[in-house]
């Protein structure tokens, strides 16, 4: 990126393209939906409390698909949460990003056989842009997975969609 | 307190013409056989006779047993005052499983005879409002508790199986 090169030299000139410019401020705020499924969820609020403190990333809990960048799934998606999750993803305004977080939300974990209520897999409703193995995952893992997608996002072209 | 052979003297004597078994060879606690469309009317003679006065419904759950063609009902019953506690089982037919609703008597069975009904398909009658509890109400695929369930292979355009 190095936009900011020239902070320090040169005044208060900053250089930098449109591009990175968007990014970097796309990565450094997103705001993801407070929603919460399993197990997962409870990993996921202690990333977001002090001890870990998701804000450190830009990372804030809004109550309103409208108004956020990312969705955590963090748990088990029934078949009956599962249309639930599309309407959320649907309600939410690009660009918009997700993590999977967990065996269940990857793939339906434990429950990938005799699960007859549970979705193999939240890529089968909504495109997903990291996966965070763990059953349930620590909080490190999620971050490291908030990362990946900070990176991804970084790398990101204006005129075409990457994620 | 009253032990499981008293109990089912009781029931025996006000209940003459019903049939009642009491089965003792169990590891856990004996079980009292009743009729599955008389429950209603044994599970509130016990919930409001003087000495009985078994006033929790502990547990109510749905068995399939498929080799003898039946689904069960499973009752446990406690009394908070005299802390005694009984198990009750009802068999209905596989084919047509019709059990009377005890929501009359105890209001904590709505929700229990609502799974039993959702993942077994055991009918209750009388229940207020016997709908799917835990699956999708437009759930068309059965009833997932049962022996021989199969699951579908889609559910509204999601693949269901691995």
């Amino acid at each position: 990126m190095g936009f900011l090169d020239k902070e320090f030299n040169d005044g208060n000139i900053v250089v930098a393209t449109a591009e990175d410019l968007l990014n970097w401020a796309r990565l450094s705020s997103l705001w993801q939906v407070s929603f919460g499924l399993a197990c997962c969820a409870i990993e996921m609020m202690a990333t977001s409390a002090s001890h870990y403190d998701f804000d450190r990333f830009g990372v804030i809990p809004r109550p309103s698909p409208r108004q956020a960048d990312i969705i955590i799934i963090s748990g088990t998606v029934t078949l009956k949460m599962a249309t639930r999750i599309k309407r959320l993803y649907e309600q939410m305004p690009e660009p918009k990003y997700i993590i999977s977080m967990g065996s269940c939300a990857n793939c339906g974990g434990p429950y990938w056989e005799h699960g007859y209520h549970v979705l193999k897999g939240v890529d089968r409703v909504i495109p997903v842009d990291v996966y965070v193995p763990g059953c349930p995952p620590r909080p490190e893992a999620l971050l490291e997975g908030l990362l990946k997608l900070q990176e991804k996002i970084r790398n990101e072209s204006m005129i075409k969609k990457t994620a | 307190m009253k032990k499981a052979e008293e109990i089912f003297q009781l029931l025996k004597d006000n209940f003459p013409a019903s049939s009642l078994e009491l089965k003792t060879d169990q590891p856990t606690e004996p079980i009292l056989l009743a009729s599955a469309l008389e429950i209603d009317k044994l599970c509130l003679f016990l919930r409001d006779s003087s000495e009985l006065l078994f006033d929790d419904l502990m547990n109510l759950s749905g068995v399939d047993e498929p080799k003898s063609g039946l689904l069960s009902v499973y009752y446990h019953l406690g009394s908070t005052k005299f802390k005694h506690k009984i198990t009750l089982k009802v068999s209905t037919d596989r084919n047509k499983p019709e059990v009377s609703s005890v929501t009359e008597v105890w209001k904590a069975s709505d929700w229990h005879e609502r799974e039993a009904y959702d993942l077994l398909g055991i009918i209750f009658l009388n229940h207020p409002d016997l709908r799917r509890i835990l699956m999708p109400y437009d759930w068309d695929a059965g009833y997932p508790l049962r022996k021989d369930y199969e699951n579908p292979e889609f559910y509204q355009g999601m693949k269901v199986p691995y």
